[in-house]
């Protein structure tokens, strides 16, 4: 299973958005809606599904400083593309 | 414990090496207002405080585990279960186990027992800020060394 199928179906079970309406294209915020809560849960279930630890507090800092964009984190063919890299970095 | 001011861990008993299991007691007061509308003639813990008293001994936890950079905050209660009656004078042992130390939120598996009969349980979620200023995180540092935080884990200097 992909990292975006994984990723995918977590989302849908902790906020109970449909599966079907998830695409690698996707902003998890302002398109799927997710809360910040339960953006946490789902961090949560990422961390623990992927073994990291997603740097959620260095990005928000990154994206109010103007450093980076939400989408370069939000958006779900991206966030997969750093959740792999996490991953990698630590295996 | 001290209901009404919401100083629901007496003592810290025990942290493991890790920073991820903190054991604490408590002991239900005789009398505490909160008796006196919960209920006439039958006083007994509310169980919010209950999930309260767990939150507590989780944030310690929490804190002790990141050096005591910021304050947890109860976001989320799952799967809390609260299974039975708690009356004063009840010893409790709680215990808070770390479940997940994310970045900016942590999750705990927390539970009180009395006589080895486990009372309530649930995952609690926290979500950690920044301390709003050096007094008020100098005020939860000086909670924890006065329940008895291992030297070690508390801020030095």
């Amino acid at each position: 299973m992909s990292t975006f199928d994984k990723v995918a179906d977590i989302i849908s079970e902790t906020s109970e958005i449909p599966r079907e309406e998830i695409t690698p294209d996707s902003h998890t915020i302002d398109d799927l809606g997710i809360d910040s809560l339960d953006f946490l849960d789902i961090v949560f279930a990422i961390d623990k599904e992927f073994g990291i630890k997603i740097p959620m507090e260095a990005w928000t800092e990154e994206v109010n400083n103007g450093n980076a964009s939400t989408e370069d984190y939000f958006v779900m063919k991206n966030l997969c593309t750093r959740i792999d890299e996490l991953a990698a970095a630590k295996a | 414990m001290h209901l009404e001011y919401f100083q629901m861990i007496d003592r810290i008993e025990a942290v493991d090496e890790d920073v991820t299991t903190l054991n604490a007691h408590s002991t239900v007061p005789q009398e505490s207002p909160v008796f006196e509308g919960h209920f006439p003639g039958m006083p007994l813990v509310p169980g919010v405080l209950l999930i309260e008293t767990m939150a507590q001994a989780s944030g310690f936890l929490v804190m002790a585990k990141n050096g005591f950079d910021a304050m947890p905050f109860l976001v989320g209660v799952k799967q809390g279960k609260l299974r039975t009656f708690v009356e004063p004078k009840t010893e409790l042992e709680i215990e808070a186990r770390l479940e997940h130390d994310g970045s900016g939120f942590a999750v705990t598996n927390a539970s009180i027992r009395s006589d080895g009969k486990k009372i309530c349980d649930a995952q609690l979620t926290f979500k950690t800020i920044a301390f709003p200023d050096d007094a008020f995180g100098k005020m939860v540092v000086d909670q924890a060394k006065n329940r008895g935080m291992p030297q070690h884990l508390l801020p030095q200097g």
